[in-house]
């Protein structure tokens, strides 16, 4: 089956007065149809302005500087203006990070499920496009009379329940959910999480979970996603990336996770995460890398396929296949 | 809305008219001057009579005026005449009173003053969105500089310079009246055409200098609500930029500036009365200016407090559609 979203050396800069800053460098990435891909990096590493920039939303100063983004044979980057936002939500849909302030406060919920179908489909009977948003809420475990009602008359649960029934109204192929939790208390984030999960298996799209919380990750996602200073730094099954992880930054987010046996001490990840504006030479991780090595501060690694199913950018493995090879 | 709320705003309401009817009553009262002496001096000059029965004149007028009461005694008839919509008769065009003089003036103001204010604030608040909206182009963007420099203009100096260059250099407008002389006031399209070209430049000296302030505070709320997450999640959703202006960003935008409106209302009956000055229209603002001229202090304080009791009640009727406008308030 192809891959339903194929990103391609996407690149970002963000132009600003100190200098240009490169948010995102070069990723590439496959997602299949029903695959649920987590996203994870430390705050300014890039997971964001990824999501932005598959939307086609950059804003200035910041700006798309190559790449490609293709969601099920149609190449964003190429599309005009016009057409992307047509594309929106019909092909890839974005569902927000403060869905506590994503709602119109001054228009009615449906008005804001209504006007999305009418930006796509204008010609659908009222009825019809109607009884669309009732089922989308319905589909979020919202009753159907949330639709005569403002956002500030629902709970935040709610809320992001009613951004998630706007996401799916035109049964995209992909969904990219940014933190759709994090404004959340834990007992509705795992409900708002089990909803995107059922959602995800109806619609059978792929989805994109941008997050922090590594816990809420190894529930719900099957790959995760390493960012490090605007770079897939490793992509691995979610089993791998818990049990085995490869690149030094991955290994390090996994120790600095609390867990049952590993009581007590508490592992920080030491340094602090460079400024984009100036990245380190060669990778930008190696100032704070334990095997850090002579190559890592003069070459970036690309990401390389090992042992068949995951990727990792780190000269350490590089260089072991490399003797493998001379052996 | 629940019927106390509206038992509470009213009660506010006549708690303002009475501390304005009582602010009124007292200010001309602290005055060492007597207008009714003063008219009769002037009478005198003019020799009307002879200076001996000046003295006898004024007391007998005070007592028809109710002016040789006891104060208090002047107070409680003052205030219940107030209530009765009674703002006592005019010294100077006796026997007209103040009620029939502002009646006869108010259509000219209600006319010209409604028609500005909304002008100006549709068009400053337009401009004002249009400004902070990084899509539109920049020809539309700058139109909301010039409004921005003519800003601090007052309405006088608007309007003096408007009559200087527009109506006596270019010719192009009347000078002043509010219709041509000798025509008659009549229902006829002739006469509303005539009318209308009289409130051209008065209507431009009070909408040239305030479309600006509506720019600014507007172009000031407009960048903060672009910068809010459901006006990008409205991008997300695919809409057209269009649907995103006006039910996104504009409609959000203008919640603070129907409550600036309201504050505003003071500052546009002050200017309208200035200007009607200016043009010699026959509205209120020209019946306070002969009633200052002339020392008709039961007209002046009469104005005052129509004005006060007009703004404060408009204040109300605003508060009370404001939950139209936002469904986050609700009034109780």
């Amino acid at each position: 089956m192809p891959p339903v979203l194929q990103v391609r050396d996407l690149q970002v800069t963000y132009y600003t007065d100190s200098g240009r800053a490169r948010a995102l460098d070069g990723v590439s990435l496959d997602l299949n149809p029903g695959e649920k891909l987590g996203l994870v990096g430390e705050s300014g590493s890039g997971k964001s302005t990824m999501a932005l920039a598959m939307m086609r939303m950059i804003k200035p100063p910041g700006r798309i500087e190559g790449g490609k983004v293709v969601v099920g044979g149609t190449d964003l980057t190429a599309l005009s203006e016009e057409a992307m936002r047509k594309a929106r939500l019909s092909k890839i849909a974005y569902i927000p990070q403060g869905a506590m302030n994503s709602l119109n406060p001054v228009i009615r919920i449906g008005a804001q499920m209504m006007d999305a179908i009418r930006a796509h489909n204008p010609e659908e009977p009222r009825a019809e496009a109607e009884e669309r948003c009732m089922r989308a809420l319905e589909s979020v475990d919202l009753k159907r009379s949330v639709f005569k009602m403002y956002a500030h008359e629902l709970s935040g649960g709610m809320k992001q329940r009613v951004c998630i029934a706007i996401g799916i109204l035109l049964r995209p192929q992909v969904i990219i959910a940014d933190e759709p939790t994090s404004a959340l208390d834990v007992v509705t984030q795992r409900q708002v999480m089990e909803t995107i999960d059922r959602i995800q298996h109806e619609l059978g799209c792929a989805i994109i979970l941008i997050g922090h919380d590594m816990g809420l990750m190894a529930q719900f996602v099957d790959k995760v996603a390493v960012m490090y200073a605007g770079r897939l730094v490793e992509v691995s099954r979610v089993r791998d990336m818990f049990t085995d992880p490869k690149h030094p930054y991955a290994q390090a987010l996994i120790r600095s996770l609390p867990s049952l046996e590993n009581k007590g001490v508490f592992q920080g990840i030491p340094g602090l995460a460079p400024s984009l504006l100036r990245l380190p030479s060669g990778c930008a991780y190696h100032p704070r890398c334990q095997h850090a090595m002579e190559i890592c501060s003069r070459a970036v690694p690309p990401l390389e396929t090992i042992n068949g199913s995951r990727q990792v950018a780190c000269h350490l493995y590089v260089e072991k296949d490399l003797y493998a090879e001379k052996a | 809305m629940k019927p106390v709320f509206l038992i509470k705003r009213f009660l506010f309401l006549i708690l303002v008219i009475w501390s304005a009817a009582t602010i009124t009553f007292f200010i001309p009262r602290l005055s060492p001057r007597n207008p009714i002496r003063e008219r009769f001096v002037e009478l005198a000059r003019m020799g009307g009579f002879s200076p001996a029965d000046l003295e006898q004149i004024v007391a007998s007028y005070s007592q028809r005026f109710g002016l040789d009461k006891p104060l208090y005694q002047q107070y409680f008839d003052y205030m219940s005449a107030v209530f009765r919509f009674d703002f006592g008769v005019s010294l100077n065009k006796f026997p007209k009173t103040t009620v029939e003089l502002i009646m006869e003036a108010l259509p000219w103001t209600i006319g010209l003053l409604l028609a500005t204010t909304i002008i100006a604030f549709v068009l400053g608040n337009l401009l004002g969105a249009v400004a902070a909206w990084p899509k539109a182009p920049n020809w539309l963007r700058a139109t909301a500089t010039p409004f921005v420099l003519l800003m601090g203009v007052p309405p006088v100096i608007m309007g003096v310079l408007l009559l200087f260059f527009i109506g006596f250099r270019l010719k192009l407008l009347p000078l002043g009246g509010a219709y041509s002389i000798g025509t008659v006031p009549t229902f006829t399209l002739e006469f509303v055409l005539d009318a209308a070209r009289h409130q051209i430049l008065p209507a431009l000296a009070l909408i040239l200098g305030s479309v600006g302030g509506w720019v600014l505070s507007m172009r000031g709320m407009g960048v903060t609500i672009q910068g809010e997450d459901y006006v990008t999640f409205a991008e997300h959703k695919g809409l057209g930029p269009f649907t995103i202006f006006r039910d996104y960003y504009l409609r959000n935008a203008l919640l603070p500036q129907a409550t600036g409106l309201v504050l505003a209302l003071g500052a546009v009956v002050t200017n309208g009365i200035v200007v009607e000055s200016i043009f010699g229209l026959p509205g209120v603002g020209r019946v306070l200016d002969q009633a200052i001229r002339s020392n008709d202090f039961i007209v002046i304080y009469g104005i005052v407090l129509f004005i006060t009791i007009a703004v404060a009640t408009l204040m109300v009727a605003v508060e009370l559609l404001y939950p139209l406008l936002d469904p986050r308030i609700k009034l109780d």
